[in-house]
């Protein structure tokens, strides 16, 4: 719903921009995908644009559109937040890189359970999502959490019912902990589900969750903490039980391979680490190596050298985001030099 | 046309051209009107010829299977058209099963029983109903009446039909608050107005004399209401309850919010399910790979097929009621 007020804004806002660029050149950064990143390219944009001068018209139709805009050369940048397998980005002569990191956060619906006083592990996570286990107070939940007075409720699952993002993510790291689900659901940008009520965007899971007694959801970071929802705590890979925090994201982050991951295809699901928040992950960009418009090109890996800089970082940290390690900067930069066409960078 | 050939005579110059000038604003008149007609048909061909086109990789790829699996997995990239088509049929006959009665009623209240102070308030109240739009019935169902109905009617109607065989499967739990009986009772107050606006003007059409010969021959209102004014009306009343099932089958918004959007056919009536439109609001953004989006215009093209079935329906059920109405006269 509120994506589809971002996108009808952003169309006005292009045509508006259209009529008025008629008369004086004014080179717009023209980009479009997925929705997860969305606040913090518009904030990005905001910013750059008082800087100097130059605007960016970002679509956020979500990443499958992003994806499917790059192939048709529509946009200068395409976006998406699942990232392409590196043999995709080669045969489409495309080059990919991370923009920022964040979070998915699982938040429940329980009276007199606060947030972060319920801990849960990924293979039970897991069996709540795949049917397993109904009830608040299963065995499984009960031996992780000896002290909790757990209710007899039902447990309403609820999940992204529109592809996302967020569900990549959140599904990938299921993937990762259960055999079962990887084997039976896998991970995609949407899923079959086995069990559970669908809501349509983050703002609708955080409602359903809200409003069904004995509800789990998966939220991005930034809309647990804004509609104070009761998240729960997870245990990581080296078995210690975490809060979702930006300081645990960026743990995640910093644990990761990046610079050995041929096209940055990573995804930051289970990374090892005392403080690796489990279920976090990057967004990213795709671009041309050969640019149909290098002076596009350019203008828009200068906006992203911009939005990797000190200043982008702390936007990027306002908003609940993470912004990458400077090694992983460095290391996309260099890339840049080495695969895009000299007169597109930089 | 204007005889010009004898008009030369008797009709002075100026009244010819008078006359002419109207046989030309005549033609351009009709050249209008059928461009505005064209417009429609074209419209309609064009909607087609897309759907189909844009349909043709998912039929081609799954073929008649499309319409018997049920499975709806983006993964492996297999899909079927089974659980949105059923939960748009079911959604929509049970919002008929309450609104249709219920909608009657109102209407025979109204022009019948009613006082007539006030007519006008509730009149003008259930026209309202059928002006507030649709995201505002879904939010009102999310947030006010799913959590009503999650707390207290649903543990009840769960309790009471424990252990009567048919029903106990119909209305088995967990307790949700949204789901595809939620969406049938928010869907049957959005398309009430409809029904009962139509079937007033219909029950207010009918000639006084008749109803008042029956009131003179000593009928009750009952009698009246059931042997003259229904019968007489009905026409009208299948016409109203046609045009209300044609929303109820197209409604998006308000049934995304409350009824659950999962791919699943399940006994219970308050489990999650999904409707066509609800499937196409929710995915057809993030749809990712050629399939599926050609299987979301498919099952576009499903509920194209189903609401002209429906009409079809109608034009028949309406037909067989003229004949009838017809062959008793005689």
């Amino acid at each position: 719903m509120n994506s589809n007020l971002h996108r009808l804004a952003g169309i006005l806002a292009g045509a508006l921009l259209a009529c008025a660029s008629n008369g004086a050149f004014a080179a717009d950064i023209s980009g479009a995908g997925a929705t997860f990143p969305y606040p913090v390219y518009a904030k990005w944009a905001e910013a750059y644009r008082a800087k100097t001068g130059v605007g960016l018209n970002y679509q956020s139709i979500g990443s499958g559109g992003g994806i499917a805009q790059i192939k048709a050369k529509t946009v200068t940048f395409g976006a998406s937040d699942a990232p392409l397998k590196p043999a995709d980005v080669e045969s489409s002569g495309l080059v990919q890189f991370p923009t920022v990191v964040g979070g998915d956060v699982p938040v429940v619906n329980l009276p007199g359970i606060r947030a972060g006083e319920i801990v849960l592990d990924g293979p039970t996570l897991a069996n709540i999502y795949l049917g397993h286990i109904t009830k608040w107070n299963d065995a499984a939940i009960k031996k992780l959490n000896p002290n909790v007075n757990l209710p007899g409720q039902a447990i309403a699952v609820v999940h992204r019912s529109d592809g996302s993002g967020t569900t990549f993510i959140f599904v990938n790291y299921l993937s990762k902990v259960s055999p079962d689900w990887a084997k039976n659901v896998g991970a995609a940008t949407s899923v079959e589900w086995p069990v559970g009520i669908g809501a349509k965007g983050n703002e609708g899971v955080a409602g359903n969750v809200a409003q069904t007694g004995g509800a789990i959801g998966y939220v991005e970071y930034a809309y647990a903490t804004q509609n104070h929802l009761t998240y729960l705590r997870m245990i990581n890979k080296d078995g210690v039980a975490i809060a979702p925090s930006a300081a645990n994201f960026k743990a995640a982050a910093a644990k990761a391979d990046w610079l050995s991951a041929p096209d940055f295809y990573l995804i930051l699901t289970q990374q090892s680490g005392h403080d690796s928040w489990p279920i976090t992950g990057a967004t990213f960009i795709l671009l041309y190596k050969h640019p149909p418009d290098a002076a596009a090109a350019k203008e828009a890996l200068k906006f992203f050298t911009w939005a990797h800089s000190p200043e982008g970082d702390r936007l990027a940290e306002g908003l609940d985001y993470v912004p990458l390690p400077p090694n992983v900067v460095q290391a996309i930069s260099k890339m840049w030099h080495e695969k895009i066409d000299a007169n597109a960078v930089p | 046309m204007v005889d010009i050939a004898v008009s030369d005579m008797s009709i002075p110059s100026d009244r010819l051209a008078a006359a002419r000038s109207f046989s030309r604003s005549d033609a351009r008149f009709r050249a209008l009107t059928a461009t505005a007609a064209f417009i429609v048909v074209a419209a309609f061909v064009g909607i087609i010829i897309a759907l189909v086109s844009g349909s043709w990789l998912a039929l081609k790829t799954f073929g008649f299977g499309f319409l018997t699996t049920e499975v709806w997995n983006p993964v492996t990239e297999k899909f079927g058209a089974v659980a949105p088509i059923a939960g748009t049929l079911i959604t929509s006959s049970l919002a008929m099963l309450v609104a249709v009665p219920v909608g009657i009623g109102i209407a025979i209240f109204l022009t019948e029983l009613c006082p007539r102070s006030l007519k006008r308030p509730v009149g003008i109240a259930i026209e309202l109903l059928a002006g507030i739009p649709s995201i505002i019935y879904g939010i009102w169902g999310l947030f006010v009446f799913a959590p009503f109905f999650q707390a207290t009617i649903q543990p009840r109607l769960i309790d009471w039909f424990a252990n009567i065989p048919l029903l106990r499967d119909l209305f088995a739990g967990p307790s949700y608050g949204i789901g595809m009986f939620t969406a049938s009772l928010i869907l049957s107050i959005m398309i009430l107005p409809f029904i009962s606006a139509v079937t007033r003007d219909v029950f207010d059409a009918v000639p006084a004399v008749i109803k008042e010969a029956a009131y003179g021959l000593g009928c009750t209102k009952w009698e009246v209401m059931w042997q003259i004014i229904l019968p007489y009306a009905r026409i009208g009343v299948v016409g109203g309850s046609m045009l209300a099932l044609g929303r109820a089958l197209g409604e998006t918004m308000a049934v995304t919010f409350v009824i659950g959007n999962a791919h699943r056919i399940n006994e219970s009536l308050f489990a999650p399910a999904t409707t066509i439109s609800a499937a196409i609001a929710n995915e057809f953004t993030e749809a990712v790979g050629d399939l599926y989006l050609s299987s979301l215009i498919a099952i576009g093209l499903m509920l194209l097929c189903i609401s002209f079935i429906v009409l079809g329906l109608a034009q028949y059920m309406i037909a067989i009621l003229e004949r009838r109405a017809g062959g008793r006269s005689q």
